[in-house]
């Protein structure tokens, strides 16, 4: 049995419908984003500092489980994007558009755009 | 007033980078092909006044909009408040302020 | 979502439910089990009911009108914010089980029933009290139906506060400053309602601490409202108003 805390009871997410899910993607994908940035400004500083250095992190972006790496990122990022544009749409434009197909289709754009890239990493 | 004008920059920043990133993608579609290589990226910024504004004022808005979307995760999913809470957000946004406006002066100056 | 046959068939699946309630009080509790029997379109608060009457007089709940008007009876059921008196046990009976809790996001009295003065003590901080812009000697005034901003407002006046957005709501649980979606919705009504006399304070109290920027649009709200109300376009009618005065003034 579950219990002791009440809030242990009544404290559990609601979760599971769309909106919802495309809220935590956004929000995953952003704390992502903020996590990888701060080594991708690293490496791109190595240009000014140690070019060969920056080479040799640009050959290591050759092998397969980096390119996947990539490929998440770019589909992160493109997620973030139409996801972010989606809720500009919600709260800036005035009318009311169809929330759960739109969700939906940020997802399909953002596969077939970091789908492209994986196609031409590869 | 906080939540008012944090939230206005989050969506202002947003606005402003979402051509940038729409650019973005298509930059890495297009530079991926063949593979990376630092002569070819440094070969397309260095010197280029257009690509320092492009990447400088992604850098300035990425700071602002992450700091703040990383200020609202921690106050929701921990029980850091007040002070400290705000000083882990300028904290957050004068790394990447910072780390990213290195990485443009690499790129970018000749 | 069943239809009233389907509905009537499964009422006669099985001849008791297994019902996990929630008993206890602020400081802690645990889940009791009781066995309930079925009767054809038995809803949750008949459960409820029954238990109270039948098998221990000490369970505490809440309710009044029995037909969805006063928004009383909203519980957690099997994990999910309902109003219990419209909710068939036919719609969400698992296995023959059925788990009853009290609200989400806010404290507990005892067993199954909240202290709701967290959540309307945000009404009044939303500024969702009626302004008259008249007095009892003024005409009547005219409300026309069609009017784009009565059309906004009355697409909202259905709410009969029964928390359910409320407990649906993961900003809520997350931030406890944050006025939530009821509270909100209704200072949209009122900022759209042309006898309403304060849309600044309106605009001023939903743009502070936990106002109606907080909202992260999840949606939580409008997807569990059980009169099918848009709590969450409400939320983002306010974040419009409030960005356009910024433009227009040049200032929050």
């Amino acid at each position: 049995m579950r219990g002791g805390d009440p809030n242990a009871a009544t404290r559990r997410p609601v979760r599971g419908h769309a909106l919802w899910y495309a809220h935590i993607i956004h929000r995953v994908s952003g704390i992502a984003l903020a996590l990888f940035l701060p080594l991708h400004f690293w490496v791109l500083s190595l240009a000014l500092t140690d070019a060969a250095r920056l080479d040799n992190f640009l050959a290591f972006t050759e092998l397969p489980f980096v390119k996947v790496a990539e490929f998440g990122l770019v589909f992160l990022l493109a997620l973030h994007l139409f996801g972010g544009m989606r809720l500009m749409a919600l709260e800036w434009l005035p009318w009311r558009a169809p929330h759960k197909t739109l969700a939906a289709g940020t997802l399909a754009v953002s596969a077939f755009v970091s789908g492209v890239f994986f196609l031409q990493a590869i | 007033m906080l939540d008012f004008r944090l939230y206005m920059a989050q969506r202002l920043s947003a606005l402003i980078m979402a051509p940038l990133v729409v650019g973005h993608l298509a930059v890495m579609i297009y530079a991926v092909q063949g593979g990376l290589s630092a002569g070819e990226i440094l070969g397309r910024t260095q010197g280029s006044l257009f690509w320092a504004l492009f990447y400088g004022g992604f850098v300035v808005a990425v700071s602002v909009h992450a700091a703040i979307g990383l200020r609202t995760v921690i106050s929701e999913w921990t029980r850091l408040r007040g002070g400290m809470l705000n000083g882990v957000a300028m904290a957050i946004f004068a790394t990447l302020l910072v780390m990213g406006g290195r990485a443009v002066l690499a790129v970018t100056l000749v | 979502m069943l239809d009233d046959a389907s509905i009537a068939e499964t009422d006669h699946a099985a001849d008791s439910i297994a019902v996990s309630v929630w008993r206890g009080d602020a400081s802690g509790g645990t889940w009791e089990t009781f066995t309930v029997p079925r009767q054809p379109s038995q809803t949750v608060l008949d459960i409820v009911t029954w238990i109270q009457q039948e098998a221990d007089p000490t369970l505490t709940y809440r309710f009044a009108c029995r037909v969805g008007m006063c928004g009383s009876c909203a519980m957690m059921v099997n994990d999910e914010p309902r109003w219990t008196c419209r909710t068939h046990v036919g719609r969400v009976v698992k296995d023959g089980a059925i788990s009853i809790a009290p609200l989400r996001n806010l404290p507990v009295i005892k067993d199954l029933a909240t202290d709701m003065d967290p959540f309307f003590d945000k009404w009044v901080k939303a500024e969702a009290t009626h302004h008259p812009s008249a007095g009892r000697h003024d005409d009547f005034a005219a409300v026309l139906p069609d009017d784009e901003q009565r059309v906004e407002a009355s697409a909202g006046i259905e709410c009969i506060n029964c928390a359910v957005c409320y407990a649906a709501c993961d900003t809520v649980a997350g931030n406890p400053d944050y006025l939530g979606p009821a509270a909100l919705q209704r200072a949209w009504t009122l900022y759209n309602d042309s006898r309403d006399d304060a849309g600044g304070a309106i605009l001023d109290a939903v743009s502070a601490q936990g106002g109606c920027h907080s909202c992260h649009s999840m949606g939580s709200c409008t997807h569990y409202c059980p009169n099918d109300l848009d709590p969450m376009g409400a939320i983002a009618g306010l974040k419009r108003a409030t960005a356009k005065r910024f433009f227009r003034r040049g200032r929050g």
